[in-house]
């Protein structure tokens, strides 16, 4: 078994990486539609039930600030070991991707929600004076000012939030979810496979930024 | 017509308005002055609601304000166009967008809303501008923009939190003039927060000074500046320092020039069989009327009520200059 020891031979790495990296990439897609589809009003609940917000509210943003930090304060691996009783119900499974799915998203939405609140405080509170003034409704003036005022921001938290992401499916991969974490755990790790542990490292580091830079420009674009 | 009565705001322990009564007529433009803190700005804030009033009553064109619910209050907002401080528009949204935002909440069609968008640029003469967004325009121009944004409900009523604190005087005068057009055009009524004594001398009808939560003075403009003990008035119109002199007594003169005989200074001099020395004089238009002071200095020896009453059957008012009420004028307010 000489690849074992050499390594997968370089022309054969591709057959391994794209395959690997179409897992990746349907992973944090699927998990980042999950993510902005609950993170994004979980966020702007948080903000507008806090004091400053359209619909102040103690006990409702103590409650579901709670809840966010909990998604947060655990380290992911822990999460998802922790949650694979929760996994098991949801997705009938506790490997592959669909497992991943289930704490990449409760970690993502949780971590999501925490920057869409932060990017919504950052509006001037007199934006929202002037949508109370001239009589839009809660809802108006979240649709109108909020999510547009703060569209760059949300903008960047979206590019933070897919690197975590892949950080995170990378992990994963330690259950076998599939993916460049996967392939780098099983191939480069545990069978010293150097080929392929260089291959994966490049192609992640080449993806993050990739990804940094698009989501910087977008931010730019959007800003006036 | 804004009618304010009784209106107390307190934070806590901290009272910011404490028992405020004050009536804007239709078509008229009233000043709010007073130092920073006074405040000013909560009191705008309470007359649209955005500040619930801790006791007291808004009543805006017949509809008390406290007692409608959200959905009614919603609709009675739409009677009070606002204009914020530095304009407050949305950086992502260009000129006509931010205009049009009002509109928007209303549900009117595209067509309608960019039809009505087109009118109110170009009464703040902002046209040329509509796809610019805030960060290209000057401080004067995103204040237009702020103005047209607030007129965009056709408001019967107009607040305006220093809508020109910060802006060069021919910026200021070309928003002074938008209002005073509003006023006597539309018949909007007008509400602004100032502290310059300018706006208040050019544009306002009536006037009153917030002090720690407070009104304490107000009328209307034209009778202000005629009293001649007053520190309102004395802001308003604030006369150059006169030189002191030993054997003379100073006193303060006002006198609208329409009210008294031109030979008032020889026939009150006449009156008290003495030489009175002129130390300053200064006449000026305010409130609409032509509004003389003067700084006198008569013979220490007289008697003050006598000299008084000299002036006041001449039509003028007269007070006793104290030391120092010279630097007391403009900063005693603003
Ligand atoms: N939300 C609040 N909570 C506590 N105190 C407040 C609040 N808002 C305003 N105040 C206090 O009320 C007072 C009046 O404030 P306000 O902004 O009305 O003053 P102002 O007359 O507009 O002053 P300026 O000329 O500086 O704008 C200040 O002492 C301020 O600290
Ligand atoms: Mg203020």
């Amino acid at each position: 078994m000489t690849a074992l020891v050499l390594g997968t031979p370089w022309g054969e790495v591709p057959d391994l990486l794209l395959p690997a990296l179409g897992e990746t990439a349907l992973m944090v897609g699927i998990v980042m539609a999950i993510v902005v589809a609950l993170g994004l009003p979980l966020g702007l609940l948080i903000f507008n039930t806090s004091p400053g917000g359209l619909a102040p509210n103690r006990t409702v943003n103590a409650s579901i600030s709670w809840i966010a930090n909990l998604g947060r304060s655990l380290p992911f691996l822990v999460l998802m070991a922790a949650i694979i009783p929760f996994t098991r119900f949801v997705v009938g499974t506790t490997i592959g991707i669909q497992a991943a799915i289930i704490p990449m998203s409760l970690a993502g939405i949780a971590f999501f929600a925490r920057l869409v609140e932060n990017a919504v405080r950052e509006i001037p509170p007199e934006l929202l004076d002037v949508g109370l003034a001239t009589g839009g409704s809660r809802w108006q003036i979240v649709r109108s000012i909020q999510l547009v005022e703060a569209l760059p921001a949300l903008a960047a938290a979206l590019t933070l939030n897919v690197i975590a992401m892949i950080e995170y499916s990378a992990i994963a991969g330690a259950i076998g979810a599939g993916g460049l974490g996967y392939l780098a755990v099983n191939y480069g790790y545990q069978q010293f496979d150097d080929n392929i542990m260089i291959s994966c490292i490049v192609l992640l580091v080449v993806l993050v930024q990739v990804i940094q830079f698009t989501g910087d420009r977008v931010v730019r674009v959007l800003s006036h | 017509m804004i009618e304010i009565s009784g209106l107390t705001k307190s934070y806590g322990a901290t009272t910011v308005l404490d028992g405020i009564d004050f009536r804007v007529d239709d078509a008229q433009i009233a000043a709010i002055v007073g130092p920073s803190g006074a405040g000013k700005s909560t009191l705008a804030r309470c007359i649209n609601l955005l500040e619930r009033p801790t006791t007291g009553t808004i009543t805006v064109d017949d509809r008390e304000l406290t007692s409608l619910s959200r959905r009614d209050l919603r609709d009675a907002r739409r009677q009070i166009g606002t204009v914020f401080q530095s304009a407050s528009l949305l950086r992502r949204l260009t000129a006509a967008q931010n205009v049009a935002l009002p509109l928007r909440y209303l549900g009117l069609s595209d067509a309608e809303l960019r039809l009505r968008v087109r009118d109110l640029l170009d009464r703040v003469g902002m046209l040329h501008r509509a796809n610019h967004y805030p960060a290209q325009l000057s401080g004067g121009q995103r204040q237009r923009i702020g103005i047209a944004r607030g007129l965009a409900l056709q408001p019967s009523v107009l607040l305006s939190d220093e809508a020109t604190s910060g802006l060069d005087p021919d910026a200021t005068r070309s928003i002074l003039d938008l209002l005073t057009g509003l006023r006597d055009d539309l018949g909007v009524t007008i509400l602004v927060i100032t502290h310059e004594m300018d706006v208040v001398r050019t544009v306002a009808d009536v006037v009153a000074h917030l002090d720690h939560g407070r009104i304490v003075e107000s009328g209307a403009v034209a009778d202000v500046v005629r009293r001649s003990d007053s520190t309102l008035s004395r802001a308003l119109l604030p006369l150059p320092p006169a030189p002191a002199e030993d054997t003379l007594r100073t006193w303060r003169l006002r006198y609208a020039a329409d009210a008294i005989d031109p030979r008032w200074l020889a026939r009150a001099g006449r009156e008290l069989g003495t030489d009175i020395a002129v130390l300053a004089a200064l006449v000026e238009e305010a409130g609409h009327e032509q509004v003389g002071r003067l700084t006198v200095g008569v013979d220490a020896g007289l008697d003050d009520r006598r000299v008084a009453e000299a002036f006041a059957r001449q039509g003028i008012r007269a007070a006793r200059a104290t030391d120092g009420d010279v630097e007391l004028d403009e900063q005693a307010i603003a």
